[in-house]
């Protein structure tokens, strides 16, 4: 009984020219993105032994745009529109922090009723997000009416943002000092209707989607991020709270009025892939009884913005202020010399972080589950590269 | 910005339009004609109608409608009129039209959409024309270091497998291109092949997402292989033939057979799905996992080819399954014996059985083939690991459970001896 070893060097002596296999050899690289339809606007390059991910390495970068030296020639009231493009679909939520700062730098009182509308504003902003963040979650695991259902209903929300800014998605309406403009007549009655329809479309949603075996089967257990692991990555939003921390800024450090509502912060204890697709649909009927509260408490007249210079300025002095966007905590971190331009903007947002949590996730997973567990993480490549 | 030439001139455009017609016409008249006339007078025509077929009378027969019945009645019973026409590819071919279409408003008004709309005017009938035509003026690009001969044969090969398996299958009585005893065996023999043709293609791109997808289609499809011919088995059991029409004029006999081996049916419904490559079994081609499976470096009419030929083989595989559980063209007779018609007779062409036949096994092809389309609107995607656990798992042990159902109900006597159509 010969050994492999003794027929390779038979082999050998014959004069065959046979190489033994490697591991390398086993491995397949594949580049996922940034032309793969699975991917957006990244890149990661990923290594497969058989249907096993065996490596992957994220390769952010693609649709970087300087946003923050950008802040620094401009003063800062014209830093709001651009500072709104990482997340066109979010961008009351990522210009809302960048104006809480603003505000703490120049001492700026906001108005109630135009901190109650700004707060309004963000959250209809979160729903369309998390629709369209849906929609894409749908399609990448095959569901084509996922897919177009909540992107249809994505659009009576921008038809509800329109009426109230004047804009569909790039709204530039949170600015510092309050809002742009009062709310329109008959907005609340036009939005209430809206919440009572989009509840009844958020229950179809669920038989559809997510009480479907087939998905239930495609994403329970699979890619499980721990409860401390969660923490050690610094993962945020709906992910960190997918892996058992109850953690939402709206809670944790109350800003505006947050303090005023009464809502409850949606967690899972699972962590898994299903958790993280779970728990942005959690948030969407929570945001929906946040907007019918916003509606109610409102005063219902008086300023909504504050009386600003002409080129607001502060004293000198550092700040950090952040919000809970559709995709985790958003913060921004700015020094002001004491002239109109800020000296430095930092931009801390939540994509980032979930993204450095793709590689440890997707190893060992299976390359068909690495669509789902790429989108669950709430990643958004532009708002990640600025 | 114009997308014209610069020097466009719309005078011009259609003075050379007339000028093509023009010699268009002049080149048929003096050259066309005369040569047409040359072939008739030589060729030997058959004798239809008692009457041997002259140039002068072929001319009469066109000019009269009455006079063509003759011809049209005596093409309708050569094999070029099965094999092209009716059973044939060009029926099969509407029939894939029509189901691309009816899928994409179907799946649009499942999903709160429109869908095709524009082309053709009445809901964008004329939707399929438009993709076709694109399809065709499209470049087909060949990746560098690809084995061009079977990158050019794939598609064709696709096309023709799923031409030949239509051809096996009867339609109507007496309408069947190849009526062989051993019909459904030459079924699966000619299904084995298209995993075969899906590795090749996805080789010979020499590509890695078709790679993957190609061995994605061979272990699907090899995995539901065996269900499905199991639960055909138990029909062949019940019926005592091989032979289609056979199966058909057993289940006239008796009742159709979903109504004795409905988990049979059911397990021939998914692996059907598997064998199309369907959603939920759509992995071969996940779009989002491997971007477009083993058609990634199809382009222009090579994935034309390649998606007739699953739309002609989803009308196969259903038309199969009308054949095998829903009793073929069995129907009650709507159809009444004679017809008469103004002005031009088609009395002669007139079988009331076989449009009988064909008006049924067309409603019930196309019941079971929107059966199919509805998972589309319905389901994600299956994981591979999930999907060959079902195949080799669960599918296999369901067929048995009907195998066993069957050969209760004829060793129990309790259908006929050896099968329902031994007498």
């Amino acid at each position: 009984m010969t050994s492999l070893e003794d027929k390779f060097e038979e082999s050998k002596k014959l004069g065959l020219q046979i190489v033994r296999e490697s591991e390398e050899d086993r491995l397949m690289t594949l580049s996922v993105g940034p032309q793969h339809p699975g991917s957006g606007h990244f890149r990661f390059t990923i290594k497969v032994d058989g249907d096993y991910i065996v490596y992957c390495d994220p390769d952010p970068g693609y649709v970087h745009r300087g946003e923050e030296k950008m802040c620094e020639y401009r003063n800062v009231i014209q830093n709001i529109p651009h500072l709104e493009r990482p997340v066109i679909h979010d961008s009351s939520n990522i210009t809302y922090s960048y104006s809480l700062a603003i505000e703490e730098l120049a001492g700026i009182e906001v108005p109630r009723r135009g901190q109650y509308i700004r707060a309004l504003a963000s959250e209809l902003n979160r729903q369309v997000y998390t629709l369209y963040w849906l929609a894409i979650y749908g399609i990448f695991l095959g569901h084509s009416t996922m897919f177009m259902w909540p992107t249809g209903d994505r659009e009576l929300f921008i038809d509800l943002l329109e009426a109230l800014t004047g804009a569909r998605v790039t709204h530039a309406f949170n600015i510092p000092g309050g809002v742009r403009n009062d709310i329109p007549d008959g907005f609340k009655e036009r939005c209430l209707r809206q919440m009572r329809y989009f509840q009844k479309r958020l229950k179809e949603y669920e038989d559809i989607f997510y009480n479907m075996p087939l998905f239930r089967q495609r994403t329970e257990g699979v890619a499980v991020l721990s409860k401390e692991d969660a923490v050690k990555l610094g993962v945020a939003g709906s992910v960190v709270r997918a892996s058992g921390v109850p953690y939402d800024i709206r809670k944790a450090e109350p800003y505006d009025i947050y303090n005023e509502i009464d809502f409850k912060v949606q967690y899972m204890k699972t962590g898994d892939c299903f958790a993280r697709s779970y728990v942005p649909f959690l948030d969407m009927q929570e945001s929906c009884h946040i907007i019918e509260q916003l509606l109610d408490k409102m005063p219902q007249s008086g300023e909504v913005r504050a009386k600003l210079q002409p080129n607001p300025k502060g004293p000198p002095g550092e700040t950090y202020r952040r919000v809970e966007s559709g995709r985790g905590a958003l913060g921004y971190y700015i020094v002001s010399d004491g002239t109109p331009k800020p000296y430095r903007v930092k931009i801390s947002v939540g994509s980032f972080r979930n993204m450095l949590a793709l590689p440890y996730l997707l190893v060992g997973q299976k390359l068909a589950d690495m669509p789902a567990v790429y989108w669950s993480l709430n990643y958004w490549p532009v708002e990640a590269d600025r | 910005m114009a997308t014209y030439p610069q020097n466009f001139r719309f005078g011009e455009f259609v003075g050379s339009l007339i000028w093509l017609i023009f010699w268009i016409l002049v080149i048929v008249t003096l050259v066309g004609l005369p040569l047409i006339f040359i072939i008739l007078f030589y060729v030997p025509l058959p004798p239809v109608g008692g009457q041997v077929l002259t140039p002068y009378l072929f001319l009469t027969m066109v000019v009269d409608p009455s006079r063509t019945m003759p011809i049209i009645q005596h093409l309708m019973t050569t094999d070029l009129f099965r094999v092209a026409m009716f059973p044939g590819f060009t029926y099969a071919a509407l029939i894939a039209a029509v189901t691309i279409f009816v899928e994409r408003k179907f799946l649009a008004k499942m999903q709160l959409r429109v869908g095709p709309l524009y082309a053709g005017k009445i809901e964008g009938i004329l939707q399929l024309i438009a993709d076709g035509l694109k399809l065709i003026a499209k470049e087909i690009i060949i990746p560098s270091g690809a084995d061009k001969p079977m990158f050019w044969a794939a598609p064709i090969m696709f096309v023709a497998t799923a031409a030949a398996v239509v051809a096996l299958i009867p339609a109507a009585p007496g309408y069947v291109v190849a009526d062989v005893d051993v019909g459904l065996l030459a079924v699966f023999a000619i299904l084995g092949f298209f995993p075969l043709i899906a590795l090749l293609f996805s080789w010979a791109s020499n590509s890695k997402y078709p790679f993957i997808g190609g061995l994605r289609a061979l272990h699907q499809m090899i995995a539901f292989e065996i269900p499905f011919i199991l639960s055909a088995l138990s029909v062949v059991i019940l019926s005592g033939t091989l032979n289609l029409t056979g199966i058909v004029e057993s289940q006239i006999q008796s009742y159709w057979f979903i109504f004795f081996l409905p988990i049979s049916a059911f397990v021939f419904y998914i692996s059907s799905l598997a064998e199309l490559e369907r959603i939920p079994f759509d992995l071969p081609e996940a779009e989002s996992e491997i971007v477009a499976g083993w058609l990634t470096e199809t382009s222009g009419m090579i994935y034309g080819l390649l998606q007739l030929g699953s739309y002609v083989k989803t009308y196969a595989l259903a038309a199969l399954f009308v054949v095998l559980f829903l009793g073929g063209w069995a129907g009650p007779m709507v159809f009444p014996p004679q017809v008469q018609t103004p002005l031009i007779n088609i009395a002669p062409l007139y079988d009331q059985q076989a449009a009988n036949g064909t008006l049924w096994f067309t409603l019930k092809t196309f019941g079971v083939i929107m059966l199919m389309l509805l998972p589309r609107g319905i389901s994600p995607r299956i994981r591979i690991d999930i999907l060959l656990h079902t195949g080799w798992y669960k599918m296999i042990v369901l067929s048995f459970i009907n195998i066993f159902v069957a050969l209760a109900l004829i060793y129990g006597n309790i259908l006929g001896p050896g099968g329902l159509l031994v007498r």
